[in-house]
């Protein structure tokens, strides 16, 4: 399994969509071309994705607290079912 | 409970000595008919042929012979019926509670018995305290 690349260059203008463009106006247009100028700048932003598959282990944190919390119960049912323990 | 019982029957017409002999009736059905260990199991116990996992579930130390894993899936099918009950009683998945349930099983070993330690190896129980899941409360 190989890692996806995405790249935007700053000077392309494939990156922007056409009704994007045309929303631009005032302040954001120049916001806009301040943000445009500095990936012009910065040349090409490379993102490479992980080859490994990113797992959180979420599990991990919230079982301690729910067996915290289970601890007298499980105790008590452990106490009462001899039978079985 | 065996209180209320009586006097819902009572509310509800029936004669009152019919009410308590069932309530009584009631009453003997709950206490568990057998709290002792099943002798096969119970032997299987001491000899550490069976032993305590991390899951809260009863496993086969060693190699597994048509009775020991008899006995192992008869006291786990009781143990998920139980821990099913349970864990929906205290909004918990039958998972954790049956984890819940395995760190107090393996602090209740008795010296000798068999017991599953976090790095899933079996170990007997010493005098000592057994080592348990980080996750287990102390």
């Amino acid at each position: 399994m190989t890692g996806q690349v995405s790249t935007s260059c700053g000077s392309g203008a494939g990156g922007w969509s056409k009704p994007r463009r045309a929303a631009l106006t005032g302040k954001g247009a120049v916001a806009a071309a301040a943000g445009l100028a500095t990936l012009a700048l910065s040349g090409c932003i490379t993102v490479k994705a992980p080859e490994k598959p990113i797992v959180i282990e979420l599990n991990v944190n919230i079982r301690q607290e729910v067996i915290y919390r289970l601890a007298k119960d499980a105790g008590n049912t452990v106490e009462q079912n001899k039978d079985i323990f | 409970m065996v209180k209320d019982r009586v006097i819902g029957m009572i509310r509800t017409g029936k004669p009152l000595l019919a009410s308590i002999a069932m309530a009584i009736g009631a009453a003997g059905l709950s206490v568990p008919a057998m709290a002792q260990r099943d002798p096969a199991y119970a032997k299987a116990r001491a000899a550490g042929q069976v032993g305590e996992k991390m899951d809260g579930y009863l496993g086969v130390v060693g190699a597994p012979t048509p009775a020991l894993t008899a006995i192992v899936n008869d006291i786990n099918i009781k143990r998920r019926a139980l821990y099913t009950d349970k864990a929906q009683a205290a909004h918990a998945t039958i998972e954790e509670y049956a984890f819940a349930a395995g760190c107090q099983a393996i602090l209740a070993t008795s010296p000798g018995e068999k017991y599953q330690a976090p790095d899933g190896n079996w170990k007997t129980r010493t005098s000592a305290a057994p080592e348990r899941d980080p996750r287990c409360p102390s």
